[in-house]
């Protein structure tokens, strides 16, 4: 399943990132680290300052498209802080600043001129606890579509089973979806705001920890889920979970007190780790 | 194991542990008899009601004028003015309210700004609501030379937009921020943030919010007796003076014709019921904001 559509994604001559759950390294993986694909965001000497205090240091990494992107590392390390950076998030409050560059398709969208609601409208994401809005499951999903889109309601309902479907909820919810989206179960409704975020057709998703407050089974799901949409998205996911890092991601960023530590091939990371840090973190001796 | 245990604690630790056990029947029916002492009166107020007011209460009450001493007559005029004014003062104030109480909790939060309006807002929550009336008899009734039901509508107004005001900004407060991120995530300029998912969100406590101010005003009397005064007769003339329950049944309890006392009991009865029945309205609402799942 994997293998098929991963390899039709990346280009012929570049890398070949391993697949979930495969962490066989060879020396070849190691030398390109995704050099050759396209890069969908980049990140350069990245700064962030929460209100005097500098949370992120000097952070520069690519993010490919159609590859996920795991950021791992201890508590309060600023995975979150960067995930926040891709879509402006950190906006929402006052004193809060990054200076640097973040490329999103070549444009610079820390630029004050960067729109926030058409970049976050292309840059979706999911968050730790699930968050559906008070309202319809129809509804949780068009809000978004409806900000941006006048589609009928032929037109609509069809985006909606779209990214009902994507997010592998259609079938436990074609039935109810005149039902109230908090009527769901933990893991349902965070597949439900993945099939919100995906129901206005972003290019890239991030993900802030989606599975931390899930059970197995939703976890299992949700990881299976991830591993679909890959195909289709630049995804970036914060976990705390190192096997769940493991298995989905590509590439991995491992963070260490606001730096960027180690940034390679996921199995690369994980087997043969450069930095002397990044080993002791995935070997458990602290974090 | 378990003998052992319940042994040692059967066992009284010198008198210490009488001692606790007398203090602590001491401190439950000195509580109880002050809960006792504080329901014996609200229960003898609305028995009192009930008694006198009852018997005022029949079809006439509500289809005829306040009647000149001695006459046969109702409330209708009365309970007209007092629905018309209510509902003008709760149509002004609640949008006043409800815009001032998302500043405070949207977009002023931290600001200094925010912190005055809301210090204000507490001032007024508890002015004291003659105060309001003579606020209003200066600015709109003195200039307008005569007394009517706008100005009678308006101190109502001022007195339902702090209650607006503050429950507005409770509920929004209540609201996670997580669901302002989700829905700003999804590229939602701020004012759909806040009225399409904040303001669902908060719905019900908000509704409460409103219901609990029209409770408050639909007894106030005293911004009424300098704004809209009273009229004997049917009007609906809003800038004429308008009869209202309140101030009827200030004037009607005052005088010295029985049947006029009679109106005034059954006036007071008719308010208590709609000031319950309100409450249990938004008691209903706020439970349902907290059940649901």
């Amino acid at each position: 399943m994997t293998m098929t559509h991963m390899d039709a994604n990346s280009p012929a001559h570049g890398s070949h990132p391993m697949p979930p759950g495969m962490l066989a390294g060879t020396a070849a993986d190691r030398a390109i680290a995704g050099a050759g694909l396209p890069e969908k965001i980049s990140v350069r000497n990245l700064e962030f300052f929460y209100d005097g205090y500098r949370a992120l240091k000097n952070i520069s990494l690519p993010l490919y498209d159609r590859q996920v992107t795991a950021f791992i590392g201890p508590s309060g390390c600023g995975k979150s802080t960067l995930l926040r950076i891709l879509n402006r998030m950190y906006d929402l409050y006052p004193k809060q600043v990054a200076t640097g560059e973040v490329l999103l398709d070549g444009t610079n969208i820390l630029s004050p001129k960067q729109d926030l609601n058409l970049l976050r409208a292309r840059v979706g994401m999911v968050f730790q606890k699930p968050t559906p809005f008070p309202m319809s499951i129809y509804d949780n999903i068009a809000f978004g579509v409806r900000l941006y889109e006048k589609l009928s309601r032929a037109e609509m309902e069809e985006r909606i089973e779209f990214s009902l479907r994507r997010a592998a909820l259609w079938d436990e919810v074609k039935d109810k979806l005149r039902q109230n989206g908090m009527s769901l179960s933990g893991g349902q409704q965070q597949r439900l705001c993945i099939a919100r975020a995906i129901a206005v057709k972003p290019s890239v998703l991030l993900l802030d920890e989606p599975t931390s407050a899930l059970d197995p089974i939703s976890t299992a799901k949700c990881e299976e889920l991830i591993d679909e949409l890959r195909s289709d998205y630049c995804i970036a996911i914060v976990t705390h979970n190192m096997q769940q890092a493991a298995r989905i991601s590509n590439f991995t960023a491992f963070m260490y007190l606001g730096e960027l530590i180690e940034f390679g091939n996921t199995e690369e990371i994980f087997t043969n780790p450069t930095k002397e840090k990044t080993s002791e973190y995935i070997t458990g001796r602290f974090g | 194991m378990t003998m052992s245990n319940s042994a040692t604690l059967a066992t009284p630790i010198g008198g210490l542990y009488h001692r606790r056990r007398i203090a602590n029947k001491v401190a439950l029916s000195l509580a109880l008899g002050a809960a006792g002492f504080g329901l014996f009166w609200l229960v003898a107020i609305l028995w009192t009601l009930l008694y006198n007011g009852l018997s005022a209460i029949n079809l006439s009450l509500f289809t005829e004028n306040t009647p000149p001493p001695g006459g046969e007559g109702g409330l209708l005029n009365a309970i007209f003015g007092s629905v018309v004014m209510t509902a003008v003062a709760t149509a002004v104030g609640t949008p006043v309210g409800v815009m001032a109480g998302t500043y405070l909790a949207e977009f002023g939060r931290g600001t200094k700004l925010a912190e005055v309006v809301r210090f204000i807002n507490d001032v007024l929550l508890s002015a004291p609501s003659i105060m309001v009336g003579l606020f209003v008899y200066e600015v709109l009734v003195v200039r307008m030379g005569h007394f009517s039901a706008w100005a009678g509508a308006m101190a109502l107004a001022v007195l339902v937009i702090p209650v607006v005001v503050r429950t507005t900004e409770d509920m929004l407060k209540l609201v996670p921020n997580s669901l302002r991120e989700a829905a700003a995530a999804l590229g939602a300029p701020q004012w759909k943030v806040i009225t399409l998912v904040a303001y669902r969100a908060a719905r019900n406590g908000m509704i409460t919010g409103m219901l609990l101010a029209v409770a408050r005003i639909s007894g106030e009397t005293a911004p009424l007796l300098f704004t809209a005064l009273n009229n004997q007769f049917w009007s609906a003339d809003m800038n004429a003076p308008m009869a209202n329950l309140p101030v009827v049944i200030f004037q009607y309890a005052m005088s010295p014709y029985e049947d006029w006392r009679q109106l005034a009991w059954g006036g007071a009865l008719l308010i208590t019921v709609a000031i319950l029945l309100l409450n249990i309205g938004a008691r209903l609402l706020a439970g349902l904001g907290t059940t649901r799942k």
